[in-house]
Order: structure tokens, then sequence, then C-alpha cells
């Protein structure tokens, strides 16, 4: 059946099963969303600006497993949304972004609303396509689901010239596709893996270090029976949160800057160290020269060579899919029935029972002023640890990492790589789209939240009952933290004037807006939010202590073993 | 230490900016690079002279082998291999010059393939090394011009670059 470029875009997205698209329309895509509107299959959602499309996008797929669509206009619709294609692409999240461009005869002309989007996105996408004729665009279409979604999961712009959108062809949409250019690994060598196993049997002080790359394969199930079948500790990075159940007791929390001791300690002094999806991060190892210092052994699971051996050198690597890769390692340890040294194991958790000792997480609560860390404690038992947490970029998100005590994957949504301020809301709406039956609250401060604020407007439009938890300092706190401790207190620009009146701002988009300077008033707050205003959107504003700082601390260029603790200030 | 880099990719548009893109976001070197299509026009084959660290090099053919649009990546200084670079020179052949540099032409084995009255392009083809030495070799106030394609290189034997 013959179609048009634009009937072929809606169809594709039906295709591949799309249930949101999240845009902002104009010029070049105007044929696409006359498609849209002819349809009910796909759903648009209005966002109010192009980078929350995107960050929206993200938020469903880091909350779903899926891949997140959205749709731009050309020229400034294309470059409000690279923040969004960035972020997604540092945390390696699948999306589709489909841009408008100029019709095909214009394009070098600096024509009305052109930009080179293709080159403009391509340092910050995992591949990106121009399409010039409509009987490439359902190829292109299934090349991009499918280049997004497979191995190490990216962003990917499709680039639609107007004219292509007009233009007639056959629709046939392939069921599969074969590029000889591309082709990922799943199953892990086979060698390699025995080789992984015998040394986790042989280590004194073993390590399990996972990130992001659990999360993204869905591999949490293995990663945690393989975690109780070897006894060894386990931490999750900032990314993998969620990956194996915080209360358990072989956990030991995060590691990096804003980590536990005991995971830092740990990392540190292991003659073993299992890394599984995890990127060993400048954040994560801190100074790399005072990390190898330490003679151990390196086991790393990565889909991606290019993670392996990047920043530390890795003695045991296995390119391969997280769960792939677990349930062989699994298979190997009942085949062999082989037991870890249990004398060596018994001494090591010793060790690592005097660093959790130090009880790092410790706070002082304080009567007359709310503590950020006590409502995140609040918020984890009034939402029974249930809720989908989003945050953005400061204190409060690592506030939030540290005290909510994540049990299940795809519950905790930031942005890591790229440290976006603002994507905290549109996660939430993306979120929320996803996950209509559970609850979804915006971990944010004021300086973040007013990033993509108006996306508040938003979620009035399709009712999302998202619960805002404002950390009001009144201090883009991160970087006052680092000007108190590294610029003599010269808190240059870190301090947030002329604030709006938050409640006011909330009631004015049609939300709930409550105010709270008391600690005692936190917990009420929280239950009006979560019982009575149930499905409404509140937007909580918590004055809380203006001074509090994140610890334990690794400075920068520092080693993990050179934590800054509370109680050392 | 040097190393020349040989590519199988995609002959679409913004392959050779995704590869050119790669180099310069992450920091590496680019000596020279050439680029055409093979025999399939479907096809092209790039071939990079880079410099770095044994950690560098891993890294840039990790890095290589992700860009979707290629298909294979091989560092050609791992074995034996043959590298050539063509380069025309445009030299002052005006006097007692021009003798002279009609014989440093026959020395190296290039070819003169344009003669005016007071100038000789000279084309040179070989490793990079010699087309260095012709160019050490002449006097540097009779150099007018000098265009290098870059190397081009092919592994030795049975040392084969294909789909
Ligand atoms: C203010 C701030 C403070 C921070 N402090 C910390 C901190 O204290 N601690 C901390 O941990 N982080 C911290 N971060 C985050 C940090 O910057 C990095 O984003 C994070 O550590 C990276 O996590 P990761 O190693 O899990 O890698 P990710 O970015 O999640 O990468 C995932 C890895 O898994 C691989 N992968 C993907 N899919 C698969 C698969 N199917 N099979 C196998 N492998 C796969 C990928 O190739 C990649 O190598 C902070 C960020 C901010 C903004
Ligand atoms: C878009 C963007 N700009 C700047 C920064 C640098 N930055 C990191 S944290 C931070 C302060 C955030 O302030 P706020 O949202 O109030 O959170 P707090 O740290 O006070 O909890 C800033 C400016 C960033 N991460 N993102
Ligand atoms: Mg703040």
């Amino acid at each position: 059946m013959m179609m048009t470029g634009a009937e072929i875009v809606i169809r594709c997205l039906q295709e591949e099963k799309v249930e949101y698209v999240f845009g902002y329309p104009g010029g070049s895509v105007l044929h696409i969303y006359d498609e849209l509107f002819k349809q009910d299959k796909v759903k648009h959602i209005l966002v109010r600006h192009e980078q929350a499309a995107v960050h929206a996008a993200d938020g469903l797929a880091r909350s779903s497993h899926k891949v997140g669509v959205a749709m731009v206009t050309s020229g400034p619709g294309a470059t409000n949304a690279v923040t969004g294609i960035a972020t997604a692409y540092m945390d390696s999240i699948p999306l589709v972004i489909i841009t408008g461009q100029v019709p095909t005869a214009y394009i070098g002309q600096d024509a009305f609303q052109e930009c080179d989007t293709v080159g403009i996105t391509r340092p910050c996408v995992k591949h990106n396509f121009l399409v010039k004729d409509v009987r490439d665009l359902a190829v292109t279409m299934k090349k991009a689901f499918h280049i997004a979604s497979t191995g190490r999961p990216g962003p990917v712009v499709v680039d639609i010239p107007k004219d292509i959108t007009a233009a007639k062809c056959e629709f046939d949409y392939p069921k599969t596709i074969q590029m000889r250019s591309y082709n990922t690994v799943v199953k892990g060598h086979l060698g390699q893996i025995r080789k992984a196993v015998q040394l986790l049997l042989d280590a004194k002080r073993p390590m399990i270090y996972t990130g992001g790359g659990v999360i993204l394969s869905n591999a949490a199930d293995p990663l945690t029976r393989l975690v109780r079948r070897l006894g060894f500790p386990v931490c999750n990075t900032l990314m993998g949160l969620g990956a194996y159940p915080a209360g358990d007791r072989q956990f030991l929390g995060m590691p990096g800057m804003h980590g536990t001791v005991e995971a830092n300690m740990a990392m540190q002094n292991s003659d073993v160290l299992l890394a599984i999806g995890a990127r060993f991060d400048d954040r994560v190892i801190g100074n790399p020269e005072h990390f190898s210092d330490v003679p151990r052994k390196i086991i790393h699971i990565d889909i991606d060579p290019s993670s392996i051996s990047k920043r530390v050198k890795v003695d045991v690597p296995i390119v391969g899919s997280v769960p792939d890769v677990l349930e062989e390692m699994l298979r190997l340890l009942d085949a062999d029935k082989a037991k870890p040294d249990a004398t060596a194991l018994a001494d090591w958790w010793a060790t690592i029972g005097g660093w959790r000792g130090k009880n790092c997480m410790r706070y002082e609560a304080k009567s007359d002023v709310i503590m950020p860390q006590y409502v995140i404690e609040k918020l984890h038992e009034i939402t029974g640890g249930e809720a989908i947490i989003t945050s953005d970029v400061g204190q409060h998100q690592m506030w939030a990492a540290q005290y909510y005590k994540f049990e299940k994957p795809r519950r905790w949504l930031n942005s890591g790589g790229l440290g976006t301020m603002g994507v905290g809301l549109p996660y939430a709406i993306g979120a929320a789209f996803a996950n209509p039956d559970r609850p979804v609250a915006c971990v944010t401060g004021e300086g973040s939240i007013q990033m993509c604020i108006q996306e508040l407007s938003t979620a009035k439009q399709f009712r999302l009952p998202i619960k805002i938890i404002s950390l009001n300092n009144r201090y883009l706190g991160m970087v006052r933290q680092w000007q108190e401790m590294f610029y003599g207190s010269r808190y240059s620009e870190s301090y947030m004037d002329s604030l709006p009146d938050f409640v006011k701002l909330a009631e004015a988009y049609g939300h709930v807006g409550i105010r709270v300077d008391r600690p005692e008033d936190v917990e009420p707050a929280l239950r009006k939010a979560f019982i009575e205003h149930k499905n409404e959107l509140v937007f909580i504003d918590f004055r809380t202590d203006p001074k509090a700082n994140v610890f334990p601390m690794v400075a920068a260029g520092k080693g993990l073993s050179e934590m800054i603790l509370a109680e050392d200030l | 230490m040097r190393h020349i880099i040989s590519i199988l990719l995609e002959n679409e548009a913004g392959a050779l900016s995704r590869v050119a893109g790669l180099f310069s976001a992450r920091g590496y070197n680019i000596e020279s690079l050439t680029v055409a299509p093979t025999e399939d026009p479907s096809l092209s084959r790039m071939t990079i002279v880079t410099s770095g660290s044994e950690e560098v090099l891993e890294q840039i053919t990790k890095q290589l082998n992700k860009l979707i649009d290629v298909i294979k990546v091989v560092d050609l200084s791992e074995a034996a291999h043959i590298e050539r670079e063509l380069m025309l020179i445009k030299v002052r052949a005006a006097g007692k010059d021009r003798e002279e540099m009609k014989r440093m032409a026959e020395i190296f084995r290039g070819r003169i393939i344009d003669v005016t009255e007071s100038t000789y392009v000279v084309e040179l083809t070989g490793p990079g090394a010699k087309l260095d030495a012709f160019i050490q070799a002449l006097d540097g106030s009779l150099i007018l011009e000098t265009v290098r394609t870059g190397v081009s290189g092919i592994g030795r034997g049975d040392r084969i670059l294909k789909v």
C-alpha cells in the first residue's frame, strides 16, 4: 500500500508497539503531527519544552525497559533536545528521537529553522540517520529501534526532512534486521568465565561491584542468586541501585565519592574484584593511581568492550550480557559443587564489620530545623519503599540515593553520567506514564526544579499524581558544599536569591502546594500528599538545613580510603 | 608508537565524520587519514596513521569497532604489511638546479610529470619515510609546493581485510 512518509513514521511506531511519544510540534513535523491526529494507538504527550520531551521519554525507558520515543521539530526543537539526548547517552538509555528537518532541497542553504542535527548530535548518540529517500524510511526506523535497544543501549536520532514526510512509497516494515556492521555479543567466552569462577573461589577478600548494566539488562535476579550463592559482599553504583536489595546483610551500599565507608574500603582492599555492568567511573574509584596501588585481580563483565580496561587494567575481561554470563557462572558453580574459602571469608566479613561499625550514614537529627536525610527516611517509610523515585542533581540526589533503601530495580531514576539538573520532573512524568499504578516521587532541590518547572503544566494536563519532594536549602547546595570545603567558604553565586513561593507556584499550575518548616511536620505533610491527595500532584517545599553537607566524601583526586566523614569536620 | 589502522566501513554519508569526530572528541592523534571506496562500492577502506601507548591503541580499536558504520578494524603494524604514500612535489628547476633536480628524482625513483621552463612536478611513491627522506635531501628553498596523500596500507600474504 502506498503511504506518505508521515504515515510511515506513525505506522512504524505502531509496529514497534510504542504507546507514548513525548514531543512538541513545529513546521517541519506538521505532516507527521497530522497523521498522529488521525489515529489513536500512539498517544502523544505534549510537553512544554523539548528538553523535557527527551527526558520524559528517557524516564519512561528507565522505569520500564522499553525504548522511549520523542519527537521534535527542526532547528530550535532539535537543539533544545540535545541536553536530553546527551543525558540519555551518558547513562546508556535506549531512545529513538525523531527530529524534523528542512526539505532536502533546502539543506545547506541556511533555511528557516535549519540546523545540522546529525552533526550536532553525532558525539552524543549511539547512532543517527538523515533520511534522504522515503523508500529508506521504514528500514531506517527499524534500524533505529534495533540499535537503540540492543548491545549497550543508547539514543538514536532519525532526522527526517519535511519533503520526505510528504513523499509516497510502499510501506513494508521489516520484521527483523541484519546489519553487517553491527553485531553484539551476548554470550560470554566460556574459557574466560571458567577462569573468573576459579578466581572467585580462590579469593580471600572478594568484592562484587555492580552498575547500571545490571539494571539495563534486567539481571537483578541472577545477580542476587550469584551473590547469595557466593556469600560475598556487594555494592551498587549510583546507576545500579536496586539491583541488589539494600536491606540485605551482604549489601554494603554505594561505592564512590559519596559512598559508604564499608563499600569503599572493601573495593579498595579486595583481592578479587568482580565488576558487573559498571564502568569504573571517576566518581566511583576516585584517583585511579591510588586505586591501582593495591594488587588485586579484576574480573569485568561488560557488553561493551570499550568499557573494559578503559580506566583500570582488567585481568579477566568477559565481553557479554550480564544475565547470560551470570547464569553461566551459576551453572559452573553448581556443576562443580564448589565453595569459596569459608575461613578467609569469615575473616573478611569481620573486617567489613569493623568498617560498618563506623556507621558512616549517621547524622544528627535536630528539633528546630529539618534535616534532608530525615525527609528521605520518612519518604521511604511512608511509601513502604515501593515508590519510583526520580531525582535531580545535587546534594538532594545523593541523600535520596543514600537514604531511600532501594530493594528493586527500575525504582531509582537519575542522571549519573551527565549530571543534568532538570531531569527530575520530566523523569517522573515518563515514569508515571509507564507505571500508572505505582506512586512516583521526584526528589529535587530549589535550584534543579526551576530548570524544568514548566512541566508542571504537562503534569496537570495529563493528571499525573506526582509528588515533588523539594529539599529547599536556599542554596545550590552541592556547589556550596565544594566552596565550603575547597574554596575557603567563598560562596560565589551559589545562593539562590528571590526564590518563588513554590506553594503559590504549584497552585498557579493547578496543583496542591505544601510548605514545611518544622521537623515534626515532615511526616504529616508526606501522609497528606500520599494519602489525602493521592490522585493529585503535590509539591512539598521542605525548608531544610541550609548548611547540611553530604558525607562521606572522597574529594576529587583522592583515593577511596581517604574519605572525609561528617565527624571529621 | 606509530600505528597504521585499517578500517573497512559502510560507504555512507557521514561515516568519515564519525571517525574523524571520534578521534577529536577522545583526543587521539591523527597523523594521516586516507579513504576511498573499494571494489565493492558499498564499502570504503580507510587507513589512519596514529600514535599512542598500548592502552590508547586498544581504546582506539575498540571505539572504532563500536561505530555503527564500521565493519572491521585491524592494526596493520602488528604484523607484516606494506605501506605506500604518494607525493606530488613542485620544485624550482631553473639554471644549475634543473639538472640536479632531475638527478635527485632519478635517485629516489620519482617521475617528473610536469615541466615548465622554471619548474618540475615530481611524483614519488613509497613508505612515508622515503618521501620524508626526499624532502630532506632537497634544498628547502627550491621546494614550491608539496601534496601528500597520506599512507595507504595493506597486510602481506594471507592477511586479508574483507567483509
Ligand atoms: C553529583 C553526583 C555525584 C555522584 N557520585 C557518585 C558516587 O558517589 N558513586 C557512584 O557510584 N556514582 C556517583 N555518580 C554517578 C557517576 O558519575 C556515574 O554516572 C556512575 O558511577 C556510573 O555508573 P556505572 O559504573 O554503573 O555505569 P553506567 O553508566 O550505568 O554504565 C553501564 C555499564 O554497563 C554496561 N552494560 C550495559 N548493558 C549491558 C549488558 N546487557 N550486559 C553487560 N554490560 C552492560 C555498559 O556498557 C556500561 O559500561 C555521581 C553523579 C553525580 C551527578
Ligand atoms: C544543567 C546543570 N548546570 C549546572 C550543574 C552544576 N551543579 C551541580 S549540583 C548543582 C546545585 C544544585 O542545586 P539544587 O538543585 O538546589 O540542589 P542541592 O544541591 O541544593 O540539593 C549545580 C549548579 C549541573 N549539574 N547541571
Ligand atoms: Mg538547593
